[in-house]
């Protein structure tokens, strides 16, 4: 028997989606606001939240200061350049994987997250003395490199999981029709896990834009990307709170348009499976 | 065929238009403070002489910096020309030949004016390893009128005995007013380089000449329970998350009586732009308990020229440009003398224009004359530094001892256990380190 849901329990879980979702948004949120203040009202206490004395001035500092074009196309082409490879290598591996599977396969996945398992930090100097061996340090193909590395065991996870929702016989059907196994890829499997390879696309992009470790360490001024705009403004003796903010601001505003334009995607994809 | 000619008339007048100059391109890091954006911005001055070089910064956050930078030292990468580094780096770096001595830069650079105290600290053997570009001691810094409506005035040298006094009777919790605001977020840099100078002024050492960790002993346990008991009668709610900054906030914003911290906080203090009690601050020098030493402590950041780099001579004209005198004129006919880069040369402290806009100026000096890195506590110590000791170990140890002195002023530990768990934490550092068996 379906349970009945009465008004009142859909009012109250709107309302508790909604208050969840504004505590969530509120440091963004913060964020923007400070953005427009001054450095005094930015640390006034309480805090003011909209009646204080809007201004652009930070933003125009900022500009002066740092080249943002410049780092905002560098984070573009790295975390751009580093998703699509990761995505040529992990369609073919996820799939192997998810469709001929062998008595290693699950080791051979296990083995990859535990790459993951390692801090970053560990593994500082010996990456940096091969970035500097083969002169890739403040490349950007090196950048792209490190965050395609970086990213792959979870881009192949997640397309194994999705491609896992898939049924054999669909597949089977294609290759009684005689489709090789390329066409088979391109044809029957990629438009039917669209949304999935959307999703880890997204995801993907998201944390590559936003990795900040190796993209601080690795690069200095030719291929430093916002998360280097960023660190430029944070200082622990002076207050640059309201202009750290509009530089943050900036640093993460393509990245939350793209994903509002691509929310729908992303939803459905991470919800891939879940109800069959 | 025409095509083809005029293909390569064209790459020929490019070739002609190429300038017929060199061009040496230097990278500089740097760490975000406004002395070091303010250089930024007139680097033009610098270019429009040397036409022959051109400059890239990279600016980052300190602590990033400093991992950045010695990532980049380490393992000879050549991805600077000229680093930003502190006093503490210098030694240890010049030690380890890490750092070009300099000793090019120039007739006029006259190097005796340099502050004695900060030459010291950016020297070693003799030999300048690093061109102070900015340096600092830390001092009292409290409201003229809160003292006033309370009856009591700050001397000059101000015992810990007046401060703790002062600071209870100026606490007004229900108005929001504290007595005094101490830094007390863990870190080597945070909370350690204010209580490693306080306990300075109590006669206690991080080691004694056998490099044996000394928190078991009575000097640190009346270091930190004097400041566990002072903050808890008289200072600000959380404060074992505050750090510079937040302290900076709170005293702006009028909840600070008394702040003991970084000179160059007094041109932030002072300036009613960012300060709502810029024209009701007085300063003194850092507390003392009556045996010879004040809680303050000294520090510089400095331009240096790594190892690795090719272009030593570019980097060394630039280094001398920045650190000289024509700078801090530089500066003042843009900005005005209150913004010149403070506590590097004696000059600047003799002029009269400079001494008329920072009314902090003089006690800065009388700050930085007071700490001495090769002496700075009561009794004698194997290593150098005021607020640290400069060994390469002393990052982790020093953030490993402030996280225990942080969670006895969060009330999470006591001050006995604070002290226990920083002597065996900083033996067994030293006992791996080889210092002692």
């Amino acid at each position: 028997m379906a349970r009945r849901v009465t008004a009142r329990r859909i009012w109250v879980s709107t309302a508790a989606a909604w208050l969840f979702g504004f505590l969530i948004f509120l440091p963004i949120l913060w964020m923007v606001l400070t953005s427009f203040k001054t450095e005094l009202e930015a640390f006034s206490m309480p805090p003011k939240f909209l009646l204080f004395h809007w201004t652009t001035e930070n933003y125009v500092t900022v500009q002066e200061r740092s080249d943002y074009l410049h780092h905002a196309v560098n984070s573009l082409l790295i975390a751009g350049g580093s998703t699509l490879i990761a995505m040529i290598i992990a369609i073919p591996a996820a799939w192997s994987m998810a469709f001929a599977p062998t008595q290693r396969t699950k080791d051979i996945l296990l083995w990859m997250l535990s790459t993951k398992m390692m801090p970053s930090v560990g593994v500082l100097v010996p990456i940096y003395l091969i970035f500097r061996d083969f002169g890739l340090l403040d490349r950007r193909a090196g950048l792209v490199m490190i965050l395609c590395l970086g990213n792959l065991p979870i881009v192949i996870w997640m397309l194994f999981t999705y491609f896992k929702e898939i049924p054999k016989d669909i597949l089977e059907a294609a290759r009684m029709d005689g489709a090789t196994i390329g066409r088979e890829l391109v044809y029957v499997l990629t438009p039917m896990a669209v949304p999935g390879l959307a999703s880890t696309l997204l995801l993907n992009f998201i944390l590559a834009w936003n990795e900040a470790f190796w993209t601080l360490n690795l690069s200095t001024s030719d291929a430093a990307p916002l998360t280097v705009f960023i660190a430029s403004y944070s200082s622990p003796e002076g207050l640059f709170w309201a202009k750290l903010s509009a530089a943050s601001t900036l640093a993460i505003a393509p990245i939350i348009i793209l994903g509002w334009f691509t929310q729908r995607q992303l939803v459905r994809g991470l919800t891939f499976g879940a109800v069959k | 065929m025409k095509h083809v000619l005029g293909v390569l008339l064209g790459a020929a007048t490019l070739l002609g238009t190429a300038p017929s100059i060199a061009q040496t391109t230097l990278t500089i890091a740097t760490v975000n403070n406004g002395d070091m954006i303010r250089m930024q911005a007139l680097t033009n001055e610098f270019t429009a002489k040397n036409p022959d070089i051109s400059v890239k910064w990279v600016t980052l956050e300190e602590n990033v910096l400093r991992q950045r930078v010695t990532t980049d030292i380490a393992t000879k990468g050549g991805q600077f020309d000229v680093l930003t580094i502190g006093t503490y780096e210098v030694p240890i770096w010049a030690k380890k030949n890490w750092l070009v001595p300099l000793d090019n830069l120039g007739a006029d650079y006259d190097t005796a004016d340099l502050l004695p105290k900060i030459r010291d600290a950016v020297s070693a053997s003799g030999k300048l390893y690093a061109a102070p570009f900015y340096g600092e001691s830390s001092m009292v810094m409290y409201r003229t009128d809160l003292f006033e409506k309370a009856g009591l005035t700050m001397p000059e040298k101000p015992t810990w005995d007046f401060v703790i006094d002062a600071a209870k009777k100026l606490t007004d919790k229900s108005a929001g007013v504290y007595g005094i605001c101490l830094r007390g977020k863990a870190g080597w840099g945070e909370n350690m380089a204010f209580l490693t100078a306080m306990s300075n002024s109590f006669g206690a050492r991080w080691f004694d000449e056998k490099w044996e960790p000394q928190f078991d002993k009575p000097e640190w346990k009346k270091t930190l329970s004097t400041y566990v008991d002072l903050m808890k009668a008289a200072g600000p709610p959380g404060a074992s998350s505050n750090g510079f900054n937040e302290n900076l906030a709170l005293f702006n914003s009028g909840k600070c009586a008394m702040w003991i911290d970084a000179t160059v906080a007094a041109s932030f203090v002072t300036n009613p732009k960012d300060s709502r009690v810029a024209d009701k601050v007085g300063f003194a020098l850092a507390p003392n308990a009556g045996l010879g030493k004040n809680a303050n402590w000294l520090w510089a950041w400095n331009l240096a020229i790594p190892a690795g780099s090719k272009k030593t001579v570019a980097a060394e004209k630039f280094i001398a440009w920045a650190t000289s005198k024509d700078y801090t004129k530089l500066v003042a006919s843009k900005e005005g003398w209150a913004n010149v880069p403070p506590g590097t040369r004696t000059s600047l402290y003799q002029n009269p224009e400079y001494l008329k806009v920072a009314p902090f100026a003089k006690l800065t000096l009388a700050s930085i004359d007071a700490a001495d890195p090769n002496k700075p506590t009561v009794q004698p110590v194997p290593y150098v530094g005021v607020q640290y000791a400069a060994i390469p170990e002393f990052q982790g140890i020093g953030t490993a001892v402030g996280q225990q002195f942080s969670a006895a002023l969060s009330g999470s530990s006591t001050v006995d256990a604070a002290l226990a768990a920083a002597q065996s934490a900083t033996e067994r550092e030293m006992k791996r380190a080889g210092y002692i068996k």
